[in-house]
């Protein structure tokens, strides 16, 4: 075969592998990462071989299969995504600026933060209910796939080092206080104040896999199914809008969107930039 | 085989280059283009593709997340994130930086050649690290066409002169023989066929 001919065989083997691969995790574990975006997917999958110092798809899938805080590592690797306090700061301008006063207009308001992961973006929320004067009336059910990281945001602590970076985005999203105000520094790690947790539920809930569990006034999703294929991101899509009242808001990701999905004619508008929408179909 | 996608990869010197090779492009021009240029986190939004907008015949954007790929379109990585091809789409990503780059040329150029294979070409431009030596070599052994500037047309030499090194590159050409090169491989002959 010419060197062409082994590359494409060699991939395409690749290819059978990561399926096999995946297919062996639903199988045996029931996560199902096969609907996942294939690219990033394939990176991390690398980057989980080279730690555990196989180098193959196929070797992957025995030490995971046969081990399971392999799967632990990789369910981690898999799910952890890159997050801070009030990321993207102009998203929670807008947020403070048109949809605080919609919140404003209901005697209760129940919020969605799917894919919460360590919690940096739940507290942020709280942080923002809390100045806005809404938190006592707003309920955050904050939900993740993995247990462990739910145990993380539910203890609030997060490294001292990066406070000042965050301190720096709460300002610059119409933070109104003294950012050190909600945290206490314990050794290395700043701890939040447990008046941010009342109102605000840490739930297992897999965006994959389970169904609606209660109807929301917001869904707050960001940068969690950038990392799905297209037809899981239409299916999470589809619970979202089953699991919005009408006039409910969505609010994505900075560079995700509504756009190209199959619900793209029920939502308006709210903020094109800031991802920001309402539900106004039924 | 006709292309269909065109990868270029820029760093530090860039933004001249990739003005210099879109304005030789026809306004028929039929193939996609996916650019990762290396750009700083508080890039504005959007002000890359606006700039470049300005001296091309083409549309110019910044890729969205399962973005469609549409021919004739020019699509930029947003800043700080990756770019992936997929089947008809884009993704973004904002995994790790890849030799210290986000976005990261080979994870384009990686991401293209497995889609693509053969119906790809990849451009290398001017920059001062090795982002893209490995995707270049994996973009050549799924048959893509792979160009870099010449190194001593670029404003910082190093990043196509380690494509070059790696032997996987087809044709080392000067900056402004770019744009027409590519301006033929995406043109239209006049019996219909592609170039």
């Amino acid at each position: 075969m010419a060197i062409d001919e082994l590359t494409r065989v060699s991939d395409d083997l690749e290819r059978i592998e990561i399926q096999l691969l995946l297919e062996g995790i639903y199988q045996h574990y029931g996560f199902d990462f096969r609907g996942y975006a294939p690219g990033s997917l394939k990176r991390r999958l690398w980057r989980r071989a080279y730690a555990e110092k196989v180098d193959s798809m196929s070797a992957l899938q025995t030490k995971v299969l046969h081990d399971p805080e392999v799967m632990e590592r990789l369910l981690l690797d898999l799910s952890i995504n890159v997050t801070s306090m009030f990321r993207d700061p102009t998203f929670f301008l807008a947020f403070r600026r048109k949809v605080v006063p919609l919140m404003r207009t209901y005697p209760f308001v129940r919020i969605w933060n799917a894919g919460c992961s360590t919690g940096e973006e739940t507290y942020s929320l709280a942080i923002l209910l809390k100045e806005e004067g809404l938190y006592d009336k707003s309920r955050i059910y904050a939900t993740d796939i993995n247990d462990k990281v739910l145990e993380r945001a539910r203890a609030g602590g997060f490294p001292l080092e990066r406070m000042r970076d965050y301190t720096e985005n709460y300002i610059r999203a119409g933070g109104t206080e003294e950012f050190s105000t909600y945290y206490t520094a314990e050794g290395e790690t700043a701890y939040f104040d447990t008046s941010l947790r009342e109102q605000v539920v840490f739930a297992q809930h897999n965006l994959v896999s389970d169904g609606p569990f209660n109807e929301f006034n917001v869904i707050v999703c960001r940068n969690v199914m950038i990392y799905f294929g297209k037809s899981l991101q239409d299916r999470v899509h589809d619970l979202f809008h089953d699991s919005l009242d009408h006039f409910g808001v969505l609010a994505l990701g900075h560079k995700e969107s509504i756009r190209f999905t199959r619900h793209e004619q029920e939502y308006e508008e709210i903020d094109g930039p800031e991802k920001l929408y309402r539900k106004v179909g039924a | 085989m006709s292309r269909e996608l065109v990868v270029i990869g820029s760093s530090w010197g860039g933004l001249v280059a990739l003005e210099k090779i879109l304005s030789a492009l026809p306004k028929d021009f039929e193939m996609s283009i996916a650019i990762a240029q290396h750009r700083s986190v508080d890039s504005g939004a959007g002000a890359l593709s606006a700039m470049l907008g300005r001296h091309t015949a083409l549309d110019v954007c910044e890729a969205g997340d399962k973005e469609p790929i549409e021919p004739g379109r020019v699509y930029i990585a947003p800043p700080d994130y990756h770019l992936y091809v997929e089947q008809g789409s884009f993704a973004l990503d904002v995994d790790d930086a890849v030799q210290y780059s986000r976005p990261s040329i080979d994870v384009l150029f990686d991401s293209a050649a497995d889609v693509y294979g053969d119906r790809l070409v990849a451009v290398i431009l001017t920059g001062a690290n090795q982002d893209g030596a490995y995707g270049i070599k994996r973009v050549k052994r799924r048959g893509g066409l792979t160009i870099a500037q010449d190194p001593a047309t670029a404003v910082k030499p190093d990043m196509p002169a380690a494509a070059i090194a790696t032997g996987a590159v087809d044709r080392v050409l000067p900056l402004d023989e770019i744009g027409p090169a590519l301006a033929q491989l995406g043109a239209r002959q006049t019996d219909g066929s592609r170039a």
